[in-house]
């Protein structure tokens, strides 16, 4: 285990609030790096808007967060993701008329800074970039078994190959963070037990990732600790041990995890 | 700039701008109405108010429209009306037919369903453009003449109506633009109520907020739109009447300005906001009486664009903001 | 790469492939002088025609851009054309004396800066609006320029500069056409083109310009198109959120395609202007910004050749069938409500369009039962 103390991402009462409802409620927690993290919670706890928060696609009503240090709070989306963090979508958001490469290569390009000028003269700027982009392409795609399907369309894939994908992509822009919304929802006991493997494969990558899961196995299996929501409330912080013998989160959960025990 | 002339002339402008406004109005209710339940533009609108104006003509020339006064008039010009209002309402349920369910029931993409739109708007105009040629083609050229002639040019009723001017504190002003201005209003309550309380009207804001559950309750999704097409059609149908007692003339391409002014008023409004087509008519109409005024008649089309533009830019959401159904992103 | 190719042909090795290239372009540099029977258009200069194609063609490349790679509505592609046309015209004619090789860098700049000054603002609204706001810009800058006097009002611009020819006003040479005589094809030596002449009656030599640079444009578009900026342009067309959370600067690449789109477009008008040697108002009314999206959007939006294919349909018919010259409009309203209903992505679409497309047919025939019991409730 890599775990080191330096905290990578600090969130300090984050309150979310939108009209009348309130999303978040001061929620506070930290990520160290190396870490595997996970945010689970009922449906409705509000771990997607924990998500959307720190990749900037809501603006917190209160509350800090902190990235390596500096505050990610007005920042704009593409800045917080080429600074280091890199999210996967609970419904897949590929781009489906791409191909498998082509979206990874996305991925590769939020490092990158070829203009119109350097690619129409062809500079070695973008000569560079692009051999450096698909060479890193390549790898992800060899690193999640999808090196055969590089040509074909995103939208062709399987439900499963198209998970990876977005994982693939997510890892080419080459962050620190990386947040997994759901990734193995719609899986089976089979699937779930390969995705624990590339997901500890991921971290020992030099990767910290933040996992929401609604599997109870896979997120007790595969993370190092748990934060619990519960209607926008952080009611939980602690090892998987800890979680699970928590009362709190057993009223949370009553009656759901054995479903969700698949 | 001319404040002179402005400043002196103010109720009149304002009067005569309240009188075009109120024909935007009618027209922006198709537009808005649309665009609140299928966030669609629907550009051949403009088109459905142009007929209208056309049959509202015709009706006025068959009746012998020319040579009557009295109640004799008045029963030509309530034909009139019906006229437009008929051929208006049939043009848009076409137009629904046609050009627009087949891609509704697709969902099909935006840029598609505004090609559709232009293609028809072409389609009708140059139709009307060519009525001549249409009749030739059918030998009826000769027996029609009087309708179908002098198709690329203006056609007037000028004369047939001799509107007296009352004294309104002061301000003289036309009768005509009165009864414009108070049509309108009238119309516009009886729509947002019949909006507001009838069954169908409710179907209509229901599809508009959330079609999926809307039919689920019960609500039939091809019946509603059907239903919005043939109010804003009516409504067209009335502001082309209105149109032709005002002005007095037409042709093929008139629709295509009104149309872009009335879907200024729509935005200005709130798009999807009925009462917001009213007000943001109103203000249109208005502001380009005094920006015509003030800058000259030449200017007067561009107030209304940089209007639209800058609402976009500024306020999308418009005066009132967007209603009906939030008019999704 | 998405271009339209017979699959056999593809196949070929590269020199192969580029000597075919090579002929066909020889061919269409030819294709005036050729004089071939179906093709002139009869009652109007064939090479007249054939350099409106290639402006058409010019113009469906940079609207290729704005709505077929970034996804953009712009209906008021006209009032690019515009700044480009009275740029060039105001600095050759109307208020100075410059060459035209000077005062087209010039008018391109206008126009891309008229490009970056409308989409700033704009490219921030939803999608529909967009459409009405650019068209709202094409319509007021036409009104500005019928409005204003230092832009000749309705009266427009003569005597806009025309190219520099090379050889004074008997040219280097002169090149024949061919006849077409009864079953017998001739080289008519009283009927030349001198090169390189930009006069007023032979039109050759100005569709011989345009070519060229729709070839150098055709480069451009390529190289861009295979490159970071390609590919931005069609992630943000496709999922502009998601784009924006994998790092694309959206907005920016947005702006950019607006630019290029101006920048082209601004070429085009400076260039028509340029042969036409005179410009009014009327050139530039929104019937123009219609044709040109439906060029794109007929041709295949996404595809430059696709594109270039609606640019000759659209401008090309018009002229070799001119007796049907009034239901022009009619003809053209009609064919772009039937593209709409039954091919919506145009006749030529990119490669990629293609496969999707099957996929979603793949689809629609498994999901058949469900589609039939939803008719049958309403």
């Amino acid at each position: 285990m890599l775990v080191s103390d330096a905290r990578i991402l600090e969130v300090d009462q984050l309150t979310l609030r939108f009209g009348g409802l309130t999303a978040l409620d001061n929620i506070s927690f930290h990520i160290n790096e190396g870490e595997i993290l996970g945010l689970i919670g009922p449906n409705g706890a509000g771990k997607t808007t924990c998500f959307n928060a720190i990749t900037g696609v809501y603006k917190p009503t209160s509350g800090a967060i902190l990235f390596q240090g500096e505050s990610l709070v007005g920042k704009k989306r593409f800045e917080i993701t080429q600074g280091g963090i890199a999210r996967t979508f609970q419904n897949i958001r590929l781009f489906p008329t791409m191909t498998a490469l082509e979206n990874v290569l996305i991925g590769a390009d939020a490092q990158h800074s070829t203009g119109i000028l350097s690619a129409l003269f062809r500079l070695p700027k973008h000569r560079r970039e692009e051999a450096a982009g698909h060479q890193l392409a390549m790898e992800l795609l060899g690193f999640m078994g999808l090196a055969k399907q590089a040509d074909e369309l995103a939208a062709n894939l399987s439900y499963g190959d198209q998970r990876r994908l977005e994982i693939a992509r997510a890892m080419a822009t080459q962050p620190k963070l990386i947040c997994l919304d759901e990734p193995a929802a719609g899986f089976n006991p089979q699937e779930k037990r390969v995705l624990m493997d590339l997901i500890r494969k991921v971290r020992d990558q030099g990767f910290t990732v933040l996992l929401i899961e609604h599997d109870m196995r896979l997120v007790m299996g595969v993370t190092d600790r748990i934060i619990v929501l519960e209607f926008g409330k952080k009611i939980a912080d602690g090892t998987p041990a800890e979680v699970r013998d928590n009362p709190a989160v057993i009223a949370a959960y009553l009656g759901v995890e054995e479903e969700d025990a698949s | 700039m001319n404040f002179e002339f402005f400043f002196n002339n103010l109720p009149a402008l304002t009067i005569t701008g309240l009188a075009f406004g109120a024909i935007y109005a009618l027209i922006a209710l198709g537009y808005t109405m649309v665009y609140g339940v299928l966030q669609l533009i629907n550009f051949a609108h403009s088109e459905v108010f142009m007929y209208g104006t056309f049959a509202a003509l015709w009706a006025v020339m068959a009746l012998g429209g020319a040579d009557a006064s009295g109640m004799k008039l008045v029963g030509i010009l309530a034909a009139a009306l019906v006229a437009a209002m008929a051929l208006s309402a049939a043009i848009a349920l076409a137009l629904e037919r046609v050009a627009y369910r087949p891609l509704i029931k697709r969902n099909a993409p935006r840029l598609i369903a505004l090609i559709s739109a232009i293609g028809a708007s072409f389609v009708l105009a140059e139709l009307m453009g060519l009525r001549d040629r249409v009749a030739a083609w059918f030998g009826l050229d000769d027996d029609l003449d009087d309708y179908v002639g002098k198709a690329r040019i203006n056609n007037s009723i000028a004369g047939v109506v001799e509107a007296p001017r009352w004294d309104v504190a002061g301000v003289s002003v036309s009768s005509i633009d009165i009864l414009v201005i108070v049509s309108a209003v009238a119309m516009m309550v009886v729509v947002d109520q019949f909006v507001r309380r009838s069954k169908l009207g409710k179907g209509i804001r229901a599809t508009a907020q959330d079609p999926e559950t809307a039919s689920m309750m019960g609500v039939n999704p091809v019946r509603t739109v059907q239903m919005t097409f043939l109010i804003g059609g009516l409504m067209a149908g009335v502001a082309a009447f209105l149109y032709m007692l005002k002005i007095e003339t037409t042709k093929y391409d008139v629709g295509f300005l009104l149309g872009v002014k009335a879907f200024t008023a729509a935005v200005l409004g709130g798009i999807g906001n009925l009462r917001g087509a009213l007000l943001g008519g109103l203000v249109l109409g208005v502001a380009e009486n005094w920006g015509s005024a003030l800058f000259g008649t030449e200017w007067r089309h561009v107030v209304a664009f940089l209007l639209l533009i800058v609402i976009l830019l500024f306020r999308p959401t418009g005066l009132l903001g967007e209603s009906l159904g939030k008019a999704r992103a | 790469m998405s271009k339209f190719k017979l699959p056999a042909l593809s196949a070929l090795p590269k020199p192969v492939k580029i000597v075919l290239w090579v002929l066909v372009a020889l061919l269409a540099y030819a294709l005036p002088l050729l004089e071939p029977p179906f093709i002139t258009t009869p009652g109007v200069d064939f090479g007249g025609v054939l350099f409106v194609v290639t402006m058409y063609c010019l113009i469906a490349l940079g609207l290729n851009i704005v709505v077929g790679y970034a996804g953009l509505l712009d209906l008021g592609y006209v009032g690019f054309y515009a700044v480009g046309a009275y740029t060039a015209a105001i600095l050759t004619s109307f208020h100075a004396n410059w060459p035209l090789l000077l005062a087209l860098p010039v008018a391109v700049l206008a126009s891309t800066i008229s490009g970056v000054l409308l989409g700033a603002p704009t490219l921030r609204v939803r999608g529909d609006y967009l459409a009405i706001v650019t068209l709202g810009f094409g319509e007021i800058i036409r009104l500005i320029a019928v409005n204003t006097e230092w832009l000749g009002e309705r009266r427009g611009i003569s005597n806009v500069a025309r190219p520099p020819s090379l050889g004074g006003t008997e040219g280097w040479f002169e090149i024949p056409h061919l006849y077409w005589g009864d079953g017998s094809v001739l080289l008519d030596t009283q009927d030349t083109t001198k090169f390189l002449v930009f006069g007023v009656l032979d039109q050759i030599p100005y569709y011989w310009m345009g070519l060229t640079v729709v070839i150098l444009m055709l480069f451009a578009d390529y190289l861009v198109k295979d490159s970071r900026v390609g590919r931005a342009w069609e992630a943000t067309r496709e999922d502009e959120d998601a784009a924006e959370l994998m790092g694309v600067p959206t907005f920016r690449f947005k702006l950019l395609a607006f630019a290029s789109g101006a920048f082209v477009g601004g070429l085009a008008g400076a260039l028509y202007a340029s042969r036409q040697n005179f410009i009014n108002p009327d050139s530039f009314l929104l019937l123009f910004s219609i044709l040109f999206l439906a060029a794109v959007v007929v041709g295949g939006q996404g595809n430059r050749w696709g594109v270039m294919v609606g640019a000759v349909l659209v401008a090309y018919l018009p002229q070799r069938f001119r007796e049907f010259d009034d239901f022009r409009v009619l003809v053209f309203g009609l064919a772009l409500v039937l593209l709409a209903i039954l091919r919506p992505e145009g006749l030529f679409p990119p490669r990629r369009t293609v496969r999707a497309k099957q996929l979603e047919q793949e689809l629609e025939v498994l999901e058949e039962g469900t589609e039939g019991e939803e008719d049958a409730r309403v």
